[in-house]
């Protein structure tokens, strides 16, 4: 319980500080707008139960912006690979639909794999199996990248340990 | 100042280069599957390093944040669209063109 009301004090300094890097006036009125919506919306997450107590998706936190520049350098590269195709006066393709099996266990996770993939120019997740995903690859290259399993083991690196176990 | 302006500038006309390499791409590209990819250089790189160059223009004031946001939602929602659009022309019994078929997807 006391957990829960520590996710709820978090809730509200991040509601609070959207709020005013959104509206950006300081009167009032616009502030007690602000307070009243944050109340309405705390109120919601309680009552739907959205709000989780053991603040594990917290904890990963971390971890994320280091994923997220090397999947901007990712995305990038392979954005001039593609574009060179496309630019290429012939259009060399080697289109294929592969398998390949995802080491994360937590939906999360997966869908961060997933939406990963998808992101990246050239590669396109476009079935979701139980134990891993059809994606669709333009040319040899990109294929090679998702055979290598780069992206799939730095996803997997950012799962907390305990959230392994209750995946299931 | 300058060296900013210069980085903003160089950003700003490399996503533009880019969303337009993107509108070829969809144009040259053979099928339908082909083209989905090619929407993707708009997602990422072109709406990414539009907003980034944008960002350096407007310096540290609330319309970074605001950018800052627009970039997170782009970078969330461009591939569930995608996602979204693949689903409904496989479901609707469209087939891929492939050039080679993969043995182990048919497990």
């Amino acid at each position: 319980m006391k957990k829960l009301y520590r996710s709820i004090i978090i809730a509200i300094l991040g509601l609070i500080l959207l709020w005013v890097s959104l509206s950006g006036y300081f009167n009032l009125l616009q502030l007690s707008f602000g307070i009243l919506s944050i109340c309405l919306v705390v109120w919601l997450t309680i009552h739907l139960k959205l709000l989780t107590s053991d603040g594990s998706r917290l904890k990963v936190l971390p971890r994320y912006p280091l994923y997220l520049f090397w999947l901007a350098r990712e995305v990038v590269l392979s954005n001039i690979l593609l574009a060179k195709i496309i630019l290429a006066p012939k259009i060399l393709l080697h289109r294929q639909i592969i398998y390949t099996k995802t080491y994360q266990s937590s939906d999360l996770a997966k869908t961060l794999y997933a939406n990963s993939v998808t992101l990246t120019p050239g590669t396109l997740t476009i079935d979701i199996a139980e134990e891993g995903f059809l994606v669709h690859s333009l040319a040899k290259a990109f294929t090679d990248d998702i055979r290598s399993n780069k992206m799939n083991l730095r996803v997997a690196k950012l799962e907390p340990v305990d959230s392994r176990d209750d995946a299931k | 100042m300058i060296v900013v302006d210069l980085i903003s500038w160089f950003l700003i006309i490399f996503g533009s280069s880019f969303c337009v390499i993107a509108a070829i791409g969809v144009l040259r590209l053979p099928d339908y599957f082909s083209r989905i990819h090619a929407v993707g250089i708009l997602d990422s790189v072109g709406a990414g390093a539009l907003i980034l160059g944008l960002m350096l223009q407007a310096g540290l004031t609330l319309v970074t944040i605001k950018l800052l946001m627009i970039l997170v939602i782009i970078a969330i929602t461009g591939p569930t669209a995608t996602y979204a659009l693949a689903r409904a022309a496989l479901d609707s019994g469209l087939k891929a063109e492939l050039d080679e078929e993969d043995g182990s997807s048919s497990s």
